[in-house]
């Protein structure tokens, strides 16, 4: 009686050491899908990639500090990061607000506002670019009143912010609305009769079940806003060291001929989505394990 | 009967309750902050488009649209996304039937991989193909000894819309299909179908919506890209320029309303995008519903 449940995890542990890398399926294709898959992702995504960050090192060392370092690039930094990082501020704290809206509340016309939060997905950038400058330029139809106060947006940094925050703005609505419409109503009744005010709810009960999905939100927008280049080209002005965002001194040093400085740029920034895409990830996997998904 | 009590449930848990709503004032303070913030930030942008568009009359509207370098920037954006598009659902199809019905080692990787083209830069995405195929590029040389062209042509401005727009499908896929399981498919191989059968028989009908979900955000990406196609484009005005460079090179020589009304047929695609994107939702919310409601009797 004893022998077979001795026998047993003996057997097991070598069986599962030994696991085959892909599963036994009765199901056809895989060697064909997943090869031709990696195939084209490897052909045009993946290996140009890894030649960008091969094109950087053919300058020295010192050479390419003295790129990646100079005045006009950290100053580039500066806007980018800067103006990236406000934008999802502020996507994070009015996303918030509108997610709550859509999910909560009912209005008249609550399905076109819902459909029109993915308007920055499908305008495209170049339009949404002229667009915002011709509203927000000192003749425009909200520059004109920040005129009369002497405040420039358009070709300034806060016009640049205010490009980032149209493009980033579904981001955080739409990782926000799933997880704030799958909040069971359960916790927030048994809140409210042991006696919480709906301020001590949301503080302590809502929030923190949202949090995960609104730091991805952030995240989102965040990553988006760094790589932007076509809203906010038009609006920004392109000074150097005042109002140039990196992606756009990659272009100027590339119609300057000089490929490796753009390539050198263009690592820093591609080092800075990886640890991004790494970050949201985590948030992601973390976002599932709270709610369970 | 058993119909007629739990539709009874659903429209009593429904009804707002006290406890779990806020007070009115509030209420209505939240909807007006988001209807005032949506405005001037999505909806303005939206009618300028228009209004600049036409300010100067119909007449210099249809001359904008019609001029032949603009008909030639909307043949060539027809061809960047008639040609990006079918390529990455070929590759969505591809990717999603081996990460959603097979179980293998690096699987989580590889769906983070598909993403990378989001994360990175469209200056980048143009950067990469400069480097292997422009003039001083690792291909270069050899390109221009056998006269071709890849950069500031038409496949390089195709690489590039391929590139940024690689992830939508296989993203809109794959969670779709791992959802549906492999039990009809295995029946189908079972029964003796054959891999293709079984394929154009029992994956595509299931999956058509979604695909056609994603067919519809790619195209919109595609169609409306800029920054990588600036970069590999070259911009030769009539020749190598889509239409959201033609707007560009229009906008930058102060004629405002040429670029607008060049724009406003983009915007058009956008408000499509957006009515077919929240036809197809509401069309996979209904029969879901449905599923739903015929698995309960």
């Amino acid at each position: 009686m004893s022998v077979p449940t001795t026998s047993e995890p003996l057997a097991a542990s070598p069986v599962r050491k030994k696991q085959p890398w892909v599963q036994k399926s009765v199901l056809p294709g895989f060697g064909l899908s997943l090869g031709f898959a990696t195939l084209y992702a490897s052909l045009l995504v993946f290996i140009p990639l890894a030649l960008l960050v091969l094109k950087s090192f053919e300058l020295p060392l010192d050479q390419l500090w003295d790129v990646v370092s100079s005045r006009r690039a950290v100053a580039s930094y500066r806007l980018t990061f800067g103006t990236s990082f406000l934008a999802a501020i502020i996507n994070l704290i009015f996303g918030l607000i509108v997610a709550w809206v859509l999910v909560r509340y009912t209005f008249p016309g609550k399905r076109i506002v819902d459909a029109v939060v993915d308007l920055p997905f499908a305008l495209p950038t170049a339009v949404a670019g002229i667009a915002l400058t011709t509203i927000y330029a000192p003749n425009g139809w909200v520059g004109q009143w920040f005129a009369l106060l002497d405040i420039k947006i358009a070709y300034t940094w806060i016009g640049v912010t205010i490009a980032l925050t149209f493009i980033g703005l579904p981001f955080v609505v739409r990782t926000v609305q799933p997880v704030l419409a799958d909040l069971e109503l359960e916790v927030e009744e048994a809140s409210a009769s042991l006696g919480a005010s709906r301020w001590q709810t949301f503080k302590y009960i809502i929030f923190p079940a949202l949090l995960p999905s609104l730091l991805t939100g952030f995240a989102l927008s965040f990553a988006r806003a760094i790589g932007e280049y076509g809203s906010v080209v038009f609006i920004s002005g392109n000074m150097p060291y005042k109002t140039e965002i990196t992606p756009l001194l990659i272009m100027t040093k590339l119609e300057q001929f000089d490929y490796a400085g753009a390539a050198a740029l263009g690592s820093v920034m591609l080092l800075f989505s990886f640890i991004l895409l790494l970050l949201i990830n985590l948030l992601q996997h973390w976002s599932h394990k709270r709610t369970g998904g | 009967m058993a119909g007629v009590v739990s539709n009874l449930g659903g429209t009593s848990a429904k009804r707002v309750q006290g406890a779990t709503t806020e007070v009115p004032w509030i209420r209505y303070s939240l909807i007006i902050i988001s209807l005032v913030f949506l405005a001037l930030f999505l909806i303005m942008p939206l009618i300028i488009v228009f209004v600049e568009a036409f300010r100067k009359g119909a007449g210099v509207y249809f001359a904008a649209i019609t001029e032949p370098a603009a008909a030639h920037a909307i043949k060539l954006t027809l061809i960047a996304a008639g040609i990006a598009v079918p390529l990455n659902v070929i590759f969505g199809l591809a990717a999603s039937w081996a990460i959603a019905k097979f179980q293998f080692r690096g699987k989580q990787l590889a769906i983070t991989l598909i993403d990378v083209p989001f994360a990175v830069s469209p200056v980048i995405a143009g950067l990469i193909y400069m480097l292997l195929f422009g003039a001083q590029g690792l291909f270069g040389p050899y390109l221009m000894d056998h006269d071709i062209r890849i950069m500031f042509a038409v496949p390089g401005i195709v690489l590039a819309t391929v590139f940024i727009t690689f992830p939508f499908i296989a993203r809109e896929l794959i969670p779709l299909m791992q959802e549906q399981g492999k039990e009809q498919e295995e029946a189908a191989i079972t029964l003796g179908a054959s891999g293709w059968k079984m394929f154009f028989r029992v994956t595509l009908p299931s999956i058509k919506w979604g695909l056609l979900y994603g067919i519809i955000l790619c195209n919109a990406r595609a169609m409306g890209e800029f920054g990588a196609v600036s970069v590999v484009s070259g911009k030769i005005r009539g020749q190598t320029t889509t239409m959201p460079l033609h707007i560009e090179i229009l906008y930058n020589e102060y004629h405002q309303a040429a670029a607008f009304a060049v724009a406003s047929l983009l915007a058009l695609l956008a408000l499509v995008t957006l009515v077919l994107k929240s036809g197809l939702e509401w069309q996979a919310a209904r029969e879901h519903e449905l599923a739903v409601r015929s698995a309960q009797t």
